[in-house]
This record gives C-alpha cells, sequence and structure tokens, in this order.
C-alpha cells in the first residue's frame, strides 16, 4: 500500500531570503533538503529550519490546510505549503513570499492590507433584531444553508490575493476573499445587512475592479470559488440599479 | 519600553479568547479590550476542531444525561459544581453562536441537527460538517470586527505576566514585526492561550499549542492542575498525526484488526453492535480514553496492522458510501487523499492513536477565577474541571465558548474595583524581562539548540506519558526533563536581528514546554492509580480514597515542582463503574 512512499530524496529548493535590517534587497538561498517522498512542502521547510538553517522566517500552524498560515508562492503559484505534495514537484522547488504584498521577512508576507479588508466588508451577521435567543434558533433550510456555504468555507489564506492580476495593479481593490465573504453574508437568510455590504462592493474598488479573470478561484484551496461570488455581486448590483432606476420612472 | 494602557489584557485569540473579548464588549462596553496573540485569530488552533459541540436541546435530551455522560466520562475527576453551570450555558452559548452565522448542519424543518459522539448517551453534538471548529472561529473572529473597543494585538508574543502586590496587572510581550518589547498594563488578564501538545512527538496540535499560557501562570505562581491527565485521539492518520475526527464512527465507521475482527468487543464495549449502525455509548462510540487503550491493546497482542508508519489499525468507512462523506466528512476525506494518497470511500485507512487534548490546564474555579487575583483563564489552558480524566469529544469547543464569556464577566466585575497599581514596581519588572531576553540574546552559541532540545523533550515525554504509564518510566522522565531545563539555561539564538524572529520566538515557546512537562510528568509520577486517560501498569486500579482528588502543580524555579492536592467536588453523582458496554441498554 505504499509504494515508494517512504522513500528518500534530496530536494533541492530555492529560498527567497529578505530579512529588513541586514539586506537591501531580497535574494535567493539554495538548500539541498534531504526529503521523504509523502511529504509536503512545509515538512522540507521544517526539516530546513530545524537542522540547516534556524534564521528561516515562515508562518505555519495546523499542518492540516485549514488555519491558513501558510501561504506561499511554489514555483511561481499560490499555494499552501502544506497542500502542495513533494511527489507533485519533480525538480528544483523555488519558494518565495505571496505575491502582491509587501515582503515582511523571508517568506512572511505583510497581511494589514488584508485583514483592513476583511473588516471593511462587514462580515457579520446583521440581524433585524427581532429574533431574541430565547426564542431559539433562526429555522434555516438546508437549500438555504447550501447557497451560502460554499462562499463560508474561505480560511483567509490570502492565496487569491497573489493570483488576481487586478490586485497586483489595483491595490484599492477589495479582493475576492473579503467581496465572497460579504457575499456570504448577504446570502444567508439570519441577514438584512445586504445594502450596507453593497456600499462597500458594489463600487469600483468592489467587484467593478474584477475582470474576471477567475485565478482567484483556481488557486482556492478550500473550492470557494471567489470568481462565482464576484460575478453573483455584479449580476446583483446591476439588477438593483435597473430596480432604482426603473421603478423610480414606473412612478413617474 | 512602550506601555499599552488597557482594562482588560487578552492572551490568546482563538475560540475562549475571542468569545470573551466579544462578551466584555457586549456586556461592559466601556471598558479598553487588548487581544493580544503570536498569531492571526483565525489561525489559531480552534479551527482544527472537526467535530462539532455538545448542548442539550432536543427534546429527548436533558441536562441530567449530559450532566452524567460528562461525570462518567471524566472518570469523576470532574468538579460537579463547574459541571453544572457548563451544561446550563452549553445551549445558550450555541444557540448565541447560531444568532452570529455559525452554519450549523440542519434538518429538513430547518432547526439545528445533532449528531452522535463518543461516551454520549444521547445524541447531542451540533456541528457544521466535520469543519466545526473552523466556523466556530470564524464567526467569533468575523462576529468579533463589529466592535471598535477590542483592539487587537495580532502577531504579539505574550512572554511574562507582570505581577505585584499580590495580583496580576499586565504583561509584557514582543511586537513580531519589530521584534520590540511591549508592556500591557491592565486591570485584570485573561489567559485563553490553548494546549500543549506539541511537547509530544506524535500529536494532533497545530505548530501555535506550545503551552505558553499555561507557563505565564504557571511561573507567576498560578497553580498547574491535572496536567498528567493527557487525551489520546484514537484515530490520527499513523504519519502526520492528523485528527480524523470522532464524527468518522459517529457516522458509522468502524475499527478493525489486521483480521477484519472489531477488537472493541474485547475491551468491555461490547457486544458488537451493526455495522454502520452505531449504538450510542458502545463499542466505536465509547468514549476516547477507552478506545485508544484498546488499540494499545491489539498492538501488545500483535493483532495491529503493520504499516510503513508502525503499528496501526483499520477505520474502515467504506459502508457510509460516497454521498454521506461527501455530505457528513468532506474534510476527512480531503486529508486521506492529500496525506495518505488512500480515498477513505474505497479504502480502509490505517489510524494510531495520537495525543490530542490537554485535560489539565491553570487551576480555575467555577468563575474562571485563577488563585492569582486579577487572573482569568478559559478554554484549553485552563483546567475548570469539566473534563476531569478524560475529556469527552465535543465538550471542548462548548468550554471555550462557556468558561471564555464566564471569564469576561469576572474579568469585568473585578476590573471595576481595581487600584492604580505601583508603577515603578511595573517598569521594574517589565525591564527584567527585556533584560533576560537581551541576555539570551548575547549568549554565544554553544552545544545546545532549540531543535535539539526540543527532540529530546518530545521523546521523554511518549516514553514517560504514553497510553500506558510506569514508575520506572515516569521517574527516569522526570529526570530527563529536569536535566533538559537546565540544560536549556544554555541555549543561544543563530539569529540575532529583531524582525519577525522565529529562531526566537521557538527557543521562548520550548521554554514554555519545558515547564508544562516537568509539571505534568512529575504530577504523574505521583499518581499512583489508574483513572481516565492515567493509565498505570503497575497501579492498574482507581483509587478513591487516596485519589479522588485533583494534582496541583507549583513551580519551585529549577527545582522539580511541588506537588499538592484538592479535593474534587462532589454534588449529587457518588464514583461508579463507567460501564461502556451494551449489553444491558
Amino acid at each position: 500500500m505504499t509504494e515508494n512512499r517512504m522513500g528518500a530524496r534530496q530536494v533541492e529548493l530555492e529560498v527567497l531570503r529578505y530579512n529588513p535590517e541586514t539586506d537591501q534587497e531580497p535574494k535567493f538561498q539554495r538548500y539541498s533538503v534531504p526529503c521523504i517522498n509523502e511529504w509536503c512542502v512545509l515538512d522540507a521547510l521544517n526539516y530546513l529550519k530545524d537542522n540547516l538553517d534556524p534564521t528561516l522566517a515562515y508562518r505555519w500552524s495546523c499542518h492540516m490546510q485549514v488555519c491558513g498560515s501558510c501561504g506561499m508562492m511554489i514555483n511561481g503559484e499560490p499555494k499552501l505549503a502544506c497542500k502542495a505534495m513533494l511527489r507533485d514537484y519533480p525538480g528544483t522547488i523555488r519558494i518565495e513570499p505571496l505575491a502582491h504584498f509587501p515582503i515582511e521577512r523571508d517568506l512572511v508576507s505583510v497581511a494589514d492590507d488584508f485583514i483592513a479588508k476583511l473588516k471593511r466588508v462587514k462580515p457579520y451577521i446583521i440581524s433585524d433584531g427581532k429574533h431574541t435567543i430565547e426564542q431559539g434558533e433562526y429555522k434555516q433550510t438546508p437549500a438555504q444553508l447550501k447557497r451560502y456555504r460554499q462562499f463560508a468555507m474561505c480560511i483567509n489564506c490570502m492565496l487569491c490575493y497573489a493570483a488576481c492580476p487586478e490586485y497586483g495593479l489595483q491595490p484599492k481593490f477589495i479582493g475576492p476573499a473579503a467581496i465572497s465573504l460579504a457575499h456570504r453574508y448577504n446570502l444567508d437568510s439570519r441577514d438584512v445587512g445586504r445594502d450596507e455590504r453593497q456600499e462597500e462592493i458594489a463600487t469600483n474598488e468592489g467587484v467593478w475592479e474584477c475582470t474576471f479573470v477567475g485565478a482567484c478561484s483556481d488557486v482556492c484551496p478550500k473550492h470557494v470559488d471567489p470568481a462565482a461570488a464576484l460575478q453573483q455581486v455584479k449580476v446583483a448590483s446591476t439588477v438593483d440599479w435597473y430596480l432604482e432606476h426603473f421603478m423610480s420612472w414606473v412612478k413617474k | 519600553m512602550e506601555t499599552i494602557q488597557t482594562d482588560v489584557a487578552i492572551i490568546g485569540a482563538g475560540g475562549a479568547g475571542l468569545r470573551a473579548a466579544i462578551a466584555l464588549a457586549q456586556e461592559a462596553p466601556n471598558l479598553r479590550i487588548a487581544l493580544i496573540s503570536k498569531v492571526y485569530p483565525m489561525r489559531s488552533h480552534t479551527c482544527a476542531a472537526e467535530g462539532g459541540a455538545a448542548g442539550v436541546i432536543k427534546p429527548d435530551d436533558s441536562f441530567d444525561h449530559h450532566f452524567h455522560d460528562t461525570v462518567g466520562g471524566g472518570d469523576w475527576l470532574c468538579d460537579q459544581d463547574a459541571v453544572e453551570y457548563f451544561i446550563h450555558e452549553a445551549p445558550k452559548e450555541l444557540m448565541q453562536l447560531e444568532h452570529w452565522g455559525c452554519p450549523w448542519n440542519r434538518e429538513a424543518d430547518g432547526s439545528v441537527a445533532v449528531r452522535p459522539f463518543g461516551g454520549m448517551k444521547i445524541q447531542r453534538t451540533w456541528f457544521a460538517a466535520d469543519k466545526s471548529g473552523f466556523h466556530i472561529l470564524h464567526a467569533l473572529f468575523q462576529t468579533s470586527l463589529q466592535f471598535p473597543q477590542i483592539q487587537r494585538f495580532d502577531e504579539y508574543f505574550a512572554t511574562d505576566l507582570l505581577v505585584d502586590d499580590g495580583r496580576c496587572q499586565g504583561l509584557t510581550a514582543i511586537e513580531m514585526r519589530s521584534g520590540q518589547m511591549r508592556r500591557f498594563n491592565a486591570k485584570a488578564v485573561i489567559i485563553a492561550g490553548g494546549g500543549a501538545g506539541r511537547m509530544f512527538p506524535f500529536n494532533t496540535n497545530g505548530a501555535v499549542n506550545t503551552g505558553d499560557g499555561m507557563a505565564m501562570a504557571y511561573r507567576a505562581g498560578a497553580p498547574l492542575k491535572d496536567m498528567e491527565f493527557v487525551q489520546y485521539h484514537p484515530t490520527g492518520l499513523p504519519n502526520t498525526g492528523t485528527l480524523l475526527t470522532e464524527a468518522c464512527r459517529a457516522e458509522g465507521g468502524v475499527l478493525l484488526n489486521k483480521d477484519n475482527y472489531r477488537f472493541l468487543q474485547d475491551y468491555g464495549m461490547g457486544p458488537e453492535t451493526p455495522k454502520g449502525k452505531p449504538v450510542l455509548k458502545t463499542m466505536e462510540l465509547g468514549p476516547r480514553d477507552r478506545v485508544s487503550q484498546a488499540i494499545w491493546g491489539e498492538m501488545q497482542k500483535g493483532r495491529a496492522v503493520k504499516t510503513d508508519w508502525g503499528d496501526c489499525v483499520w477505520l474502515d468507512m467504506r459502508h457510509l458510501g460516497e454521498k454521506k462523506m461527501d455530505e457528513r466528512l468532506p474534510f476527512v476525506r480531503d486529508i486521506c487523499i492529500s496525506y495518505l494518497g488512500l480515498d477513505p470511500v474505497h479504502e480502509m485507512i490505517p489510524i494510531r492513536p495520537v495525543m490530542h487534548y490537554m485535560m489539565g490546564g491553570i487551576h480555575t474555579d467555577t468563575k474562571a477565577a485563577t488563585s492569582l487575583p486579577g487572573l482569568f483563564a478559559a478554554g484549553e489552558c485552563a483546567c475548570v474541571s469539566i473534563n476531569g480524566a478524560n475529556r469527552l469529544g465535543s465538550n471542548s469547543l462548548v468550554e471555550i465558548l462557556v468558561f471564555g464569556h464566564r471569564a469576561a464577566l469576572s474579568a469585568a466585575s473585578y476590573a471595576a474595583g481595581v487600584k492604580p497599581g505601583n508603577e515603578a514596581a511595573l517598569t521594574t519588572q517589565a525591564e527584567a524581562n527585556q533584560s533576560r531576553l537581551r541576555e539570551l540574546f548575547m549568549r554565544s552559541l554553544g552545544k545546545e539548540t532549540v531543535a535539539g532540545l526540543r527532540k529530546e523533550m518530545t521523546d521523554t515525554m511518549e516514553e514517560g506519558a504514553g497510553i500506558y504509564r510506569t514508575q520506572e518510566g515516569m521517574d527516569k522522565s522526570c529526570k530527563k526533563l529536569s536535566e533538559l531545563r537546565r540544560r536549556y539555561q544554555d541555549i543561544a539564538l543563530h539569529d540575532k536581528t529583531n524582525v519577525y524572529n522565529t529562531d526566537l520566538l521557538s527557543a521562548l515557546e520550548l521554554g514554555n514546554m519545558l515547564d508544562c512537562a516537568e509539571a505534568l510528568m512529575t504530577s504523574g509520577r505521583e499518581r499512583k492509580e489508574s483513572r481516565g486517560a492515567h493509565q498505570r501498569i503497575d497501579f492498574k486500579a482507581r483509587d478513591d480514597v487516596k485519589y479522588l482528588k485533583h494534582s496541583m502543580a507549583y513551580f519551585n524555579g529549577l527545582e522539580t515542582p511541588r506537588i499538592d492536592y484538592r479535593d474534587v467536588v462532589v454534588t449529587k453523582s457518588q464514583p461508579g463503574v463507567r460501564d461502556y458496554s451494551g449489553a444491558k441498554k
């Protein structure tokens, strides 16, 4: 059952290093790391840190694809290091911090912009205040749950921002994950906050910045499909616009 | 040193810390709240919990059932007044999360669905597929974003508490981005720093679970309680230790030995139940301690499955079918495919018990207060004693909510009566903390390394504090840990720079783990009985005369911790027999 999975392999890593205190600019450092075939890239990094170079900085925690810490560019693609299996990388592996974010140090990106955007889209239930805890749960059928569930799967790993060409060009763009999250609450049967969120996301910095390249959905490790969320928001806000203008015309 | 003035400082921004912060913002809106964490909140290990959260809601259930399941499951080491409070608050907290948008699975009529879990007489586990902890954490984090009073200090590594005049008055922390030490002056401090599973080589825990909160409180004089009770989860992936939720069995998965025999029936958890139709509180739905011990038994008898990763048993879920797997256990399927290359829809999965959870932690009373005035604690880092000698699956996700909330209320009312502290004394302490750090930077490299000492620590933890323990094994490990704590004094850093220095943080984390590890091993060595997760080959029986007591470990510098005992609170359930046989049902 374990054909060559436990076999050893020497893996060549090219890791981008940058320490703002000592380096003028980022540069690649090469390491040769003894690995087990079944490892993921994160295992190789952990071996490297423990045995070859304790000064390398990167984020990680759960090693099970859910905490969202270990996003990095692996051979030019945004990946979770704990989900990038060595078996899929036969040659030298080039590892860089996530594209489109400033580098804090080595593979650690500055996440401030993303964190601020998450907050901006009001990602929480805005209720009408009529239903109290004492009255029990909001009834939400499996069909109603299914409407938004996929968009609730986002682990905030920021891979979609690293993949998005628009975000690379225009950092004001609220971006795939935050807009998907807003959409998730807009679709939730318990929520009445859509109008407030639309003010943030149905704008030029919001969905209208998106040119529907779809790279966000390609790289999403959790199949959230942010591109679909963005398209749905675009359609809904177009409908809003027509309703508003058509209705005011009817009233005349 | 830059000083941040706040009213309540919370260390840790996982489930318990976030719940506490939101409770403070809502119920004490005039207080300033500093939420301090070494990681962004959504990276906290709450995200990795899979199965669900227990709360009485269905008409066939009762508080009494939840009480007795919990107390019996904990082998009567639970404080029953704490359990009573816990079970009554549980449904309220879960309902609150429902109102905050947690995507709980639903029945056809739109009400919240529940699933069975190990050791529970009635189905009462609320769940969001097999990502319950993830959804709870994100619902809390996102909800917290609406409160301007909650000031977050993401990626700040708390180093020490500031204690003067016999009370906790703040802490020092390293701002990881700059490497600078900051001081937080607070009227009250809540520790919600999570577990310490990284002390063990094979564990389900994230890299963050290094017992920082426990160690900080312990060094400040608050005792660690019942540290010897370590939960081994029966079903971990054999190579990575990744958790496969108990819901695998609750949804119908079965455990088999190398002869495809459902061996749990040989360990007091039979008779065999129909495959795919699990019966509550027996066979695969026995409690975690018993199931892990049974797997260990099969290994001893040579009936385990030999794999490249050592002895395992099979978890067979093939009969669940693809549809149910994808609806109820999609994450489990992904993980098995990713890390083992095996699809549980078509293949049996080799598993082995893996260190998962610390029942012990910072001693608190039922109000989440530690024995140090001004210091409160909640979640896995705390021991309010609802878990006793063995936690039931799906009680911990509720514990973080109930006692996170409780800690907030206690801290708010305490903060209201606090007088200003002695500024000069606090400054001296904060500067001493900074000097210790500088000294660590100055030390020149010797032969001790973080990775080297950590390896020796995890090895000795596994040897001494595995599923079955002996006096000889624990004595040896105590001696080893004492040696490692001394050698740790010579540890030096390779990285002498300031920005995001993970060499430094790993060294501090190792120090924290070593402190917790010695408290654990010493408490275990002194408990000469078998109870729940503390099973001794040399003392096989439970001894209620001598040990119906909590172990209390007190920090003693570089010397062995002092162990004392505290009576268990018994209200209505006298210690009895834990019966998980299905025959009488």
